[in-house]
């Protein structure tokens, strides 16, 4: 096979692996730093325990973040040596920056991880905790922002193929940097309360009717429910920054081939032989409203790009599951806080049964939406100004290199979901509450 | 200073400080490894334990560091390596990985594994080799440019006496320096069996580490005259070297000094390496990359030694924290 395809399904596959363990990266901690401080607080042992366990299951996670993130980011050289040498000019600052905030994460996990006990006042071991979260955020950012560059360059000039004028605050905050940024880091936090609220769920549901798991299901919950909203509404931000500046991105996921106004927003569905839409549910003005922010709103039409710049048709149900699978999370939060607000029963076995079906589902979230922003640029690397297959390195043996790492991710996934399973199997909260001698 | 220079010295004391921690790394999962096989783990585990449980992750990030700011400051560097190494540096990060992965597994998982720490043990050998290529390649005469794309010759590589004689080079120094730290670390944990054992492995490494070095020299004057005529040119470095070396030897042999002995080793190596690497320049890849050619926009120059300036001073106080809370506790060294 040609080696740009073989690339294009390495560095998919990589980052695909990559984002499951750097959304627990960057949402996890501060959830961890909300019990410990909770806990400290209320001087509530559980809350203490909660962030001591979700810790330890967190440092697993965060190993295998760490040696794919280095995966992809020396593959991005390897794999497209013509892009980062183009680019690199223009997206080094950027790229520089996220290895301060790794190294900053890197310096105070270390310090977290081994001074639980040391410090005579908990708040001291509470603040390390801080410095973890400002350097996983901050990377999230960083990185988003490479890659809002490559939907939408700015700050350079482009001339004979060759980019002058360099503007390197200018390339970092485009266009696409704050709709984006908001958007990865809001979910991010929003599949985390789910992972661990699902599995507080998913305890109470085999019947440890524990106070350690309610807690934990409460206080997850409560977070989620902000933070979906929060995603959504990032997610508008980004549907009238896509409608501005990437129409074609917005058009194909929404099967919208006329300009018009007034544009319904389409649901499900599939496309006939000539391109009509069939069998979808569609809400008119929808587009409009999501795109411009009135029923009156012009959307741009597929049909004003040419044929070999518009990206592939199936990203509208990429769209679609992803928008699907945020308006469940709101829903069943809220559920869940209604009943427990209006003393009804928030522990109805449908309910949490609901909550544990919400921490996969949020994490395929997460892979549509990025699936959907990334195939949603094709054909273009960098938006207009470089090309894929402009950009993959001509070298042998890419072939070889996607065999060797998709068999090193499936050996990675299982071991270490086998090794947190172990880790937390034997030993639920009541046994190590009593081991640590707290008596409630 | 130019800007270029700026660049590369920054680029290269992160280097040296990855070859410095990454060694000791390195060294000490062999070591532990080893120590498994052979019935000593009780000995020296503890203290190999105690002082890479907090630092693992921070090891790592020197390297991402180097290779993000070369390709940030040279964005040629991307183009011309990034096609060379496909296959070395496909393989160093899949060790990598491996390595990185299996730490927290069989330090954070239920129980210690024997598979794990042989495939963390072992990983920490062949990674110093693999990423050692890139030094080999620097060097020229294993690509070439044919109209316009970039073809690397594997071939040569394998079969050049200067490569594995950096390979053997890279092996054995990481097993010196590994175990000149820990020598050190033990000392200070006041673990005496520990400390005996640390040492003859320090004293064992060090005769090869020294061969190598010699070994390393004359091929490189077989394979690129030029650069080896700017070594002679600086001759007094490596004299320096070895002059640190012998020091280092004679203070672990007495079982004095030993934090001396260290920092004679840290000498050892940083006189060596600046050396080769001024003697490197101007060439980033001999002969198509030098460090005038392959420099990125100068706006863009300057935004990244600002930022490096900025995250300097955010990251010299918070491995300072990490020094004091870890490495130089004296409390948390014993095991208190």
């Amino acid at each position: 096979m040609d080696p740009t395809i073989l690339s294009r399904i390495l560095t998919a596959e990589t980052l695909a692996f990559h984002i499951i363990w750097a959304t627990i990266g960057v949402g996890v901690p501060v959830f961890i730093s909300l019990a410990e401080a909770w806990g400290i607080y209320k001087k509530d042992p559980h809350y203490i325990l909660m962030a001591r366990r979700w810790t330890r299951g967190f440092v697993i996670t965060v190993a295998v973040g760490v040696v794919t993130g280095t995966s992809i980011g020396l593959m991005l050289s390897l794999l497209w040596p013509r892009f980062m040498q183009l680019a690199g000019n223009v997206i080094s600052l950027p790229l520089f920056l996220e290895t301060f905030a790794f190294f900053f994460e890197a310096i105070f996990l270390g310090i977290y991880l081994y001074t639980w006990d040391r410090f005579k006042k908990p708040v001291i071991h509470w603040l390390t905790s801080i410095p973890i979260i400002i350097g996983s955020s901050l990377s999230a950012v960083f990185i988003t922002t490479v890659n809002a560059f490559m939907n939408t360059p700015a700050g350079f000039r482009l001339e004979n193929g060759e980019l002058t004028d360099i503007r390197p605050l200018e390339a970092m905050f485009n266009p696409a940097t704050p709709s984006k940024v908001a958007h990865v880091l809001s979910s991010s936090y929003v599949t985390c309360a789910f992972l661990l609220g699902g599995i507080a769920a998913y305890f109470l549901l085999k019947g440890r009717n524990l106070e350690y798991h309610k807690k934990a299901l409460k206080m997850t919950m409560v977070a989620g429910l902000v933070l979906a909203v929060a995603t959504a509404v990032a997610g508008d931000l980004s549907g009238k920054f896509l409608a501005k500046h990437v129409p074609e991105k917005l058009a194909a996921a929404e099967w919208h081939f006329e300009t018009r106004r007034e544009a319904p927003l389409i649901l499900g569905g599939y496309l006939d032989e000539n391109n009509e839409v069939r069998g979808a549910v569609k809400i008119p003005w929808a587009l409009s409203i999501l795109g411009k922010g009135s029923p009156d709103g012009e959307i741009i039409g597929l049909n004003e790009f040419p044929e070999e710049e518009r990206p592939p048709l199936y990203l509208h149900y990429l769209f679609d599951g992803m928008v699907l699978i945020g308006t469940y999370l709101i829903l069943i939060s809220a559920l869940f806080l209604y009943a427990w607000w209006r003393k009804k029963n928030p522990w109805n076995r449908w309910l949490l049964r609901g909550i544990v079906w919400g921490a996969p589902l949020s994490f395929l979230a997460i892979e549509l939406g990025w699936m959907y922003a990334e195939v949603g640029r094709q054909p273009w690397i960098i938006r207009g100004v470089m090309r894929v297959e402009d950009a993959a390195t001509t070298a042998d043996h890419v072939g070889l290199l996607l065999m060797v790492f998709s068999l090193l991710y499936v050996a990675l996934a299982v071991i270490a979901v086998s090794v947190l399973i172990r880790l937390f199997r034997h030993k639920g909260p009541e046994k190590e509450m009593e081991e640590r001698r707290i008596i409630l | 200073m130019e800007m270029e220079l700026i660049a590369i010295t920054i680029l290269w004391t992160f280097l040296y400080g990855y070859l410095i921690v990454a060694s000791i790394d390195f060294g000490a999962g062999f070591f532990s490894y080893y120590s498994m096989l052979t019935g000593k783990e009780h000995t020296i585990n503890q203290v190999i334990n105690r002082y890479l449980s907090p630092v693992w992750e921070v090891t790592n990030v020197f390297l991402v560091f180097f290779f993000v700011g070369i390709v940030g400051f040279f964005p040629d560097t991307a183009y011309y390596y990034g096609t060379a190494l496909l296959l070395p540096g496909g393989v160093a990060l899949l060790l990598l990985s491996i390595r990185g992965s299996f730490y927290a597994f069989a330090n954070y998982g239920a129980r210690k594994s024997r598979t794990y720490m042989f495939l963390y043990g072992m990983t920490g050998l062949f990674i110093p080799a693999s990423l050692s290529t890139v030094l080999t390649i620097s060097e020229g005469g294993f690509i070439r440019e044919v109209e316009g794309d970039v073809v690397f010759l594997p071939w040569n590589l394998l079969t050049s006496s200067y490569s594995w004689a950096v390979v053997f080079l890279a092996l054995v120094s990481v097993l010196f320096i590994s175990a000149a730290f820990l020598t050190y670390y033990a000392h200070k944990a006041e673990d005496g069996p520990a400390f005996e054992v640390l040492r003859q492995y320090a004293l064992f490494w060090s005769g090869p580490t020294i061969l190598a070095s010699v070994w390393v020299f004359m091929a490189l004057s077989r394979h690129n005259m030029t650069h080896f005529q700017n070594m002679l040119d600086i001759a007094w470095a490596f004299l320096l070297s070895l002059a640190c070396f012998l020091g280092a030897v004679y203070l672990i042999w007495w079982r004095k000094g030993l934090g001396w002995a260290f920092i004679l080793v840290m000498l050892q190596f940083a006189f060596a390496f600046f050396g080769y690497g001024s003697s490197h320049l101007p060439y980033l890849l001999y002969p198509y990359i030098t460090i005038q050619s392959g420099l990125t926009h100068s706006d863009m120059g300057w935004a990244l030694i600002l930022s490096f300036i900025a995250g300097f001073l955010l990251l010299v106080p918070s491995l300072f924290l990490l020094m004091r809370l870890f490495l130089f506790s004296a409390r948390y060294v014993r095991g208190k």
